[in-house]
C-alpha cells in the first residue's frame, strides 16, 4: 500500500469564514488523504513551521477576506526558505482570475476559487504528486 | 407519514450521507419530498392536517403566543426597518455611504466594522496588516465614532453594530458617543449584535475563552438594564449558524439554547427576567424554501414566547416579543449567472415580508463574492420598499396565517425546534456543547454532506447544478477595491489620537480596567471610562487578554 499523501489545511489572517475549508478538510479525508487542519488565525509563519512540524505533501489555505495576494506572497517566501519549494501549495477562497495566475506564478499550483468541485481539488493533487 | 417516523427518518439520514430524497422536480418518479428540515411535503392539505400536527392556533397577533406577530397591526402601522449592512474603509467613507442610504430612505443603519476591529486589535497591530477597512469600517477610538456618525438623528434612525468577540467595548463607545452627543441613554435605541456563542459556531470573530466571553455577554445586558433599557444590547443570531450548514430548525433551535444561556447567566445576576427579556433580540437567516421559512418563523415566535412566558415565568408579555432582523442569506446567492442572485433577493424579501420581521436586511446579488457595490445596495434597498409601494406586504398582517400546509409546518417545525434543543441538552448544554466544539462539527459535517449533494446534483441549485448556460464563461470576481492608502490614513489618525489625549488618565482608565475585571466586576462602567479618554480597541482588549486568556479553538475532525 502506499503512503497516504498528508495535507496541512489552514485559515490565514482574521478572516472567520471556514465554511468552505472545513468542507475541503472533509472532502480531501473522503478521498484517501490524511489531512491535519490547524483553524482560524493562523500566520503565515506558523503554516510554514506546521508544515515542515508535521512534513506534509500538501499546504492548503482558504481566504475569503480578498487579502489572498499579501497572505500568499508572504506564506511562499516562508514556504521556500524552509526547503518546501516542492510540495503541493494551494489556495481557494474569493479569488478574480486576474489574480489567479499571478498566485500560480508564487509558486500555488492549486488555485481553486468558490465553486470548485471536491473531486477536482484531490485530482489535481493526485496528478502533481503521483 | 406520522412525524416520529419522519424524525427518525431525519435521524437515521444523519448516520447515512445520501438521504436518497430529493428536494424538487422528479416527483412523477414518485419520491417523497423532504424539505431542508426532514419534514415530509404532502401533495395535498386540508384541515385534517393541521388538527392532527398539533394545535389549530387562533389566536391574534399582538397576542400570546404571537405565532401571527408581536405587534396587533404589523406592517399597517409601520413596514419593517430597512437595514442594510453597510461599512467600508474609515469611518469618513462610511458615514458618507450612511448619508446616501439614508437619503433613499433606508431607515437604519447596520455597521459592519472590518477584521482588526473585531477581533479586538488596533489597525497598526502586525496582526491587521492588509486588513484594515476591508471588511468594514476601521474603528480604533471614540474618534472613529464621532466621525461615522456625524450628522446622523440616532433618534430617527437606530443604528445596530455587527460586533461580537469587542461587543463591549464597542457598545461602550456607542453609549459613550450618544452621551457626548447629548442624547438621554434612558431612551437611546439600537442595538448590537453581541452573540458571542454562535461567533464560535461560525464567523469566527472570537477573542476570550468562553466563559469570560459569556461573562462580558452578561456584563453589557445587565449594564444596559439599568442605563439604556431601550437599547438591545444582544441579537442572537441564527443566521450565521445556518451559513454554517444548520438546517433552518436547527438554527432558530441552537438560537433558542444560546438565549437561554445568557438569559440564565443574567437571572444569576439578580436580575428579574421581566428587566430584560423584552431587549433580546434575534438575527435569522432566509434563503431555500419559502414554505418552510415562513412556517420557521411563525413556529419560532409560538416557541419563544413559550419559553419566557412559561419556563421562565415572565410577567410582561413584551419579554417574550420574538424580535426579529430576518436576513436574506448570503448562502443562498450563487456566484454563478449572479444576477439570479437580484431574483433570490426579492424571494427573500417577500419570504421576510410574509415573517413577520420587525427589520429586513437583503444580501446583495454580488455579495457571494464581494462587498456590494453601491449599485447593487440600491437594488436590495428598492426590493424591499417595491413590496410595501407596489405588491401590497404591508397591506394586511400573516397573510398567510390559515392555510392548512402553513399552519401544519408551523407546528411541525416547532416541534422539531423543540427536538433540536433537547439533543442540545443532552450533550450537556450548549455552552459546554461548543467549548467542546460538537456544534461547529456538526454543521460542518452537514456543510460538507450539503456541498456532496449540490456536486451531485441531488440538491437543485439553479445555474449551479441545474440550467447551468453552458457558454458561461468561468465566473469572475471583481473585489472591492482596497486602498492601501486608506489604512495609512486610519493608522495616521490613530497615532495623532495617541499624541493628543491625555495619556496619563488613559494610563489611569485601563488600570481600572485591569482591576474590575481581576474583580470580576461588571467591566462596562471602566470600559466606558476608558473609551472617553480615547483608550483604544486594541488597548482595551490587551488588558482583558491579560485577565481572560485567549481562545483556543477546539478542532475535532
Amino acid at each position: 500500500m502506499t503512503k497516504k499523501i498528508k495535507v496541512l489545511m489552514a485559515k490565514p489572517g482574521l478572516d472567520g469564514h471556514d465554511v468552505g475549508a472545513k468542507v475541503v478538510v472533509q472532502g480531501l479525508k473522503a478521498s484517501g488523504f490524511e489531512v491535519v487542519y490547524l483553524g482560524l488565525r493562523q500566520t503565515p509563519q506558523r503554516i510554514a513551521e506546521a508544515a515542515q512540524e508535521y512534513n506534509v505533501d500538501v499546504i492548503g489555505i482558504s481566504v475569503l477576506s480578498g487579502a489572498h495576494m499579501t497572505i500568499c506572497s508572504r506564506l511562499g517566501e516562508l514556504l521556500t526558505a524552509n526547503g518546501m519549494k516542492d510540495k503541493f501549495w494551494m489556495v481557494g477562497g474569493n479569488i478574480p482570475l486576474n489574480d489567479r495566475n499571478k498566485l500560480r506564478d508564487l509558486g500555488f499550483d492549486g488555485v481553486f476559487p468558490t465553486g470548485t468541485p471536491l473531486d477536482e481539488i484531490s485530482e489535481r493533487i493526485k496528478e502533481k504528486l503521483l | 407519514m406520522s412525524l416520529s417516523t419522519v424524525s427518525k427518518k431525519v435521524e437515521s439520514d444523519k448516520k447515512t450521507e445520501n438521504a436518497g430524497k430529493t428536494n424538487r422536480t422528479e416527483l412523477s418518479a414518485g419520491k417523497a419530498v423532504v424539505n431542508e428540515s426532514g419534514i415530509e411535503i404532502k401533495t395535498l392539505y386540508t384541515a385534517e392536517d393541521v388538527k392532527r400536527s398539533g394545535v389549530v392556533d387562533r389566536s391574534l397577533p399582538g397576542e400570546h403566543p404571537f405565532t401571527r406577530g408581536i405587534h396587533a397591526e404589523m406592517y399597517r402601522k409601520r413596514p419593517w426597518t430597512m437595514r442594510q449592512y453597510t461599512g467600508f474603509a474609515n469611518a469618513a467613507d462610511t458615514n458618507e455611504r450612511f448619508h446616501y442610504l439614508i437619503k433613499n430612505g433606508q431607515t437604519g443603519l447596520n455597521v459592519a466594522f472590518d477584521l482588526p476591529t473585531q477581533c479586538g486589535y488596533d489597525s497598526d497591530a502586525p496582526e491587521s496588516s492588509g486588513e484594515v477597512g476591508r471588511v468594514g469600517m476601521a474603528v480604533d477610538s471614540l474618534r472613529d465614532f464621532e466621525l461615522a456618525f456625524e450628522g446622523i438623528d440616532l433618534e430617527q434612525i437606530t443604528v445596530s453594530l455587527t460586533i461580537n468577540g469587542s461587543a463591549a467595548i464597542l457598545i461602550a463607545m456607542y453609549l459613550a458617543m450618544a452621551e457626548k452627543r447629548g442624547y438621554d441613554l434612558k431612551g437611546l435605541r439600537g442595538t448590537a449584535q453581541n452573540d458571542i456563542l454562535k461567533e464560535f459556531i461560525g464567523r469566527g470573530t472570537w477573542i476570550f475563552p468562553v466563559q469570560p466571553s459569556m461573562k462580558l455577554v452578561a456584563d453589557t445586558v445587565e449594564y444596559c438594564a439599568k442605563h439604556a433599557p431601550k437599547y438591545s444590547p444582544v441579537s442572537v443570531c441564527g443566521y450565521h449558524i445556518r451559513e454554517s450548514g444548520a438546517n433552518p430548525v436547527q438554527e432558530m433551535g441552537y438560537a433558542f439554547c444560546i438565549a437561554k444561556a445568557y438569559i440564565d447567566d443574567v437571572l444569576k445576576r439578580g436580575l428579574d427576567i421581566d428587566e430584560f427579556a423584552g431587549r433580546l433580540s434575534f438575527n435569522f437567516n432566509i434563503f431555500g424554501n419559502l414554505f418552510e421559512q415562513v412556517a420557521k418563523f411563525r413556529a419560532a415566535r409560538r416557541l419563544w414566547a413559550k419559553i419566557v412566558l412559561e419556563e421562565y415565568a415572565a410577567k410582561n408579555p413584551k419579554s417574550g416579543w420574538l424580535r426579529m432582523i430576518a436576513g436574506g442569506g448570503g448562502s443562498g446567492l450563487t456566484i454563478q449567472q449572479p444576477e439570479n442572485n437580484i431574483v433570490r433577493g426579492a424571494y427573500y424579501a417577500l419570504i421576510g415580508a410574509l415573517s413577520g420581521a420587525q427589520t429586513m436586511a437583503l444580501c446583495c446579488y454580488d455579495e457571494a463574492y464581494t462587498i456590494p457595490s453601491p449599485k447593487a445596495q440600491h437594488i436590495s434597498l428598492r426590493t424591499m420598499q417595491l413590496l410595501v409601494e407596489e405588491i401590497g406586504l404591508a397591506d394586511t398582517v400573516d397573510p398567510l396565517a390559515g392555510s392548512y400546509y402553513v399552519e401544519t409546518l408551523t407546528n411541525q417545525m416547532e416541534q422539531e425546534m423543540v427536538k433540536a434543543m433537547k439533543e442540545v441538552d443532552a450533550q450537556g448544554g450548549i455552552v459546554q456543547a461548543v467549548a467542546e466544539g460538537r456544534i461547529q462539527e456538526q454543521v460542518s459535517i452537514q456543510a460538507y454532506q450539503h456541498q456532496r449533494k449540490l456536486e451531485s446534483g441531488e440538491f437543485h441549485k439553479v445555474g449551479v447544478n441545474c440550467y447551468v448556460d453552458e457558454d458561461e464563461e468561468a465566473p469572475d470576481v471583481e473585489l472591492h477595491p482596497y486602498a492601501e492608502k486608506d489604512a495609512e490614513l486610519q493608522v495616521g489618525s490613530l497615532q495623532e489620537v495617541r499624541k493628543t489625549r491625555d495619556n496619563i488618565k488613559v494610563e489611569k482608565t485601563l488600570a481600572r480596567l485591569k482591576v474590575d475585571a481581576q474583580s470580576d466586576r461588571n467591566v462596562m462602567p471602566a470600559l466606558i471610562d476608558a473609551v472617553k479618554s480615547y483608550a483604544t480597541v486594541g488597548e482595551m482588549t490587551n488588558v482583558l487578554i491579560e485577565v481572560y486568556g485567549r481562545y483556543q479553538e477546539p478542532i475535532r475532525f
